[in-house]
């Protein structure tokens, strides 16, 4: 195989981060954080988007790192708790949530799996200031939990319990991420997805379509799912 | 005689084993796609990935912070004897769920569908899901336990006997590629085909295909064990890889099961495992000692058996006419 990562530009990133810091990166590079990173999904996005709760108060000034993610971790009896590790979930399903959330948290960085679609990119995330990046594998859950050095607060565990609660962890060489998209909207899903596409035809040559075809399905592979 | 606490120990630890170290088998086949890898990008993703397996292992943690749907898998041998009965052993299958969430920890994942209600321990209705097979002329009880993801890498088709093989690769490629963009699936992964059956066996069979057997296990049949490698082979050809990067490997193994199926169809299931494929199997034997190991060894030729009675000594020679 060629040499593991050792073509990638490797990054450590700073939380908050600046402005001239991400403009700095680019598509593709290893990232490594260090700072303060929330984790805020479905449940955390209906509580205040919809619900009206306000965020807890000054965690939009100690990080502006949003994680798509829930941890394995459970409740001691002395009320800390023990975190195994972190892995992402699939960020395109809260497209719909990310516009008011920006507005609300002024998240600079956007971490989970798989990206958001270009569009996406080009209309929320560009207009913000933000950047996306991805998880790798997925699932450097055990590597994830290493860079945790410790659970600053984990709010409304008991309304939205432990997979969806809004933890907020002090993070230390927390990585690896790979960079998705940048400040001009780029996206190494969707450069490396057209590349993919390219080569479809050829692996369907020669073989002849099913007797039965399924309601609304559709020969154009190139088609973005998400 | 084997106590309730006895299989509550042993599903306990299943969970464990498998939540933290991955499966021998199936390293060694990503180690195989890592080294066969072209794609940069793809490479450093495997390279991470065994760089997480090695933390997980040395630290003791689990390996992906996502649970999956934890679920069990017990073979019980028919001259096995057991305290408490079914009733009991399905209790001590969901305290061991239960007392593993919280120490791991896992994920608790399991949630009601509609109030979202989460006990925070991976039990609930119908959770975990427990599937049982018999064993002829053992005493021994086995518990396998599975965390497969929930959410991507999973289909069903109602092909049809003109379909053919074409058919079966089409909605093969169909399948992987669909949920391999981006990486949903996780990829590479041990792929599952379940052919036949019901639709839900059909379901049930492919699934277990995915994460009941090792890396390297072939069907006995001589023709599926060949179409096997020919859609591993398609599988790592379509110019995807790891997080669906431009790369050379979707599939570490391919495995199918089939099931005597309605005469006009030839149903379809495809399942994806996925990088933290984690299972992890028990066996307590009639004194209470129990085993540990990864490679679940599911399908028995008793399991796969065709006709009414069943014969052993024919076992070993059963080809599909």
């Amino acid at each position: 195989m060629a040499t593991a990562g050792s073509e990638l530009e490797q990054v450590r990133l700073r939380i908050p981060a600046t402005p001239e810091d991400l403009a700095a990166l680019k598509l593709g590079s290893v990232v490594f954080l260090d700072g303060v990173v929330y984790t805020a999904r479905e449940g955390v996005y209906k509580r205040v988007l919809e619900d009206g709760v306000a965020l807890p108060d000054g965690l939009t000034e100690i990080s502006n790192a949003n994680f798509h993610c829930s941890p394995a971790a459970s409740r001691n009896d002395d009320g800390t708790y023990n975190v195994g590790g972190v892995t992402a979930t699939a960020s395109f399903r809260f497209s719909k949530w990310m516009p008011q959330w920006f507005e609300k948290s002024d998240a600079k960085v956007i971490i989970g799996k798989g990206g958001m679609s270009g569009d996406d990119y080009r209309n929320v995330f560009v207009p913000r200031g933000a950047v996306y990046l991805t998880t790798v594998g997925y699932g450097t859950g055990a590597l994830l939990g290493r860079g945790i050095k410790g659970v600053r607060d984990a709010h409304w565990i008991d309304e939205l319990g432990i997979a969806q609660a809004l933890w907020v962890y002090d993070v230390e060489n927390f990585g690896p991420f790979l960079v998705d998209s940048d400040l001009e909207g780029n996206s190494l899903f969707e450069q490396q997805g057209q590349l993919v596409n390219a080569n479809l035809e050829r692996i369907y040559a020669g073989l002849k379509s099913p007797s039965l075809s399924r309601f609304g399905e559709t020969d154009d592979r190139s088609e973005e799912l998400i | 005689m084997i106590t309730n606490s006895q299989i509550e120990r042993a599903a306990y630890d299943v969970m464990c084993k498998a939540a933290i170290d991955i499966p021998e088998d199936y390293l060694d086949g990503i180690k195989e796609r890592a080294a066969a890898e072209t794609g940069p990008l793809c490479c450093f993703v495997l390279q991470s990935m065994i760089d997480n397996y090695e933390a997980a292992t040395t630290d003791r943690r689990p390996m992906c912070a996502d649970t999956g749907l934890p679920r069990y898998y017990v073979k019980v041998g028919n001259d096995a004897r057991f305290d408490g009965g079914f009733v009991g052993l399905e209790r001590a299958l969901r305290s061991a769920t239960a007392r593993a969430t919280q120490d791991v920890p896992l994920r608790p994942n399991r949630v009601h569908p509609l109030w979202r209600t989460d006990h925070d321990n991976n039990v609930g209705i119908n959770a975990p899901e427990i599937e049982w097979s018999f064993e002829p002329d053992v005493d021994w009880i086995e518990i396998t336990t599975v965390h497969k993801g929930g959410l991507f890498g999973t289909d069903y088709r109602m092909l049809f006997p003109a379909d053919g093989i074409d058919g079966i690769k089409r909605f093969f490629l169909d399948t992987l590629i669909a949920f391999g963009k981006r990486g949903l699936a996780c990829q590479p992964a041990i792929v599952g085909i379940g052919l036949g059956g019901s639709k839900d066996i059909c379901m049930v069979l492919g699934k277990q295909a995915a994460c009941l057997r090792a890396v390297g296990d072939r069907n006995p049949d001589p023709e599926i064990a060949k179409l096997e490698m020919e859609l591993k082979e398609l599988g790592n050809s379509i110019g995807m890889g790891a997080m669906g990067f431009v790369g050379s490997s979707m599939v570490v193994d391919c495995h199918i099961e089939v099931g005597f199926t309605h005469t006009g169809g030839m149903p379809m299931s495809v399942h994806c495992f996925c990088l933290s494929s984690r299972r992890a199997t028990a066996r307590i034997h009639a004194d209470g000692s129990t085993e540990l190991r990864s490679d679940p060894q599911w399908f028995t030729p008793y399991m796969r058996r065709e006709t009414v009675e069943w014969q052993p000594q024919a076992a070993s020679s059963n080809k599909s006419g």
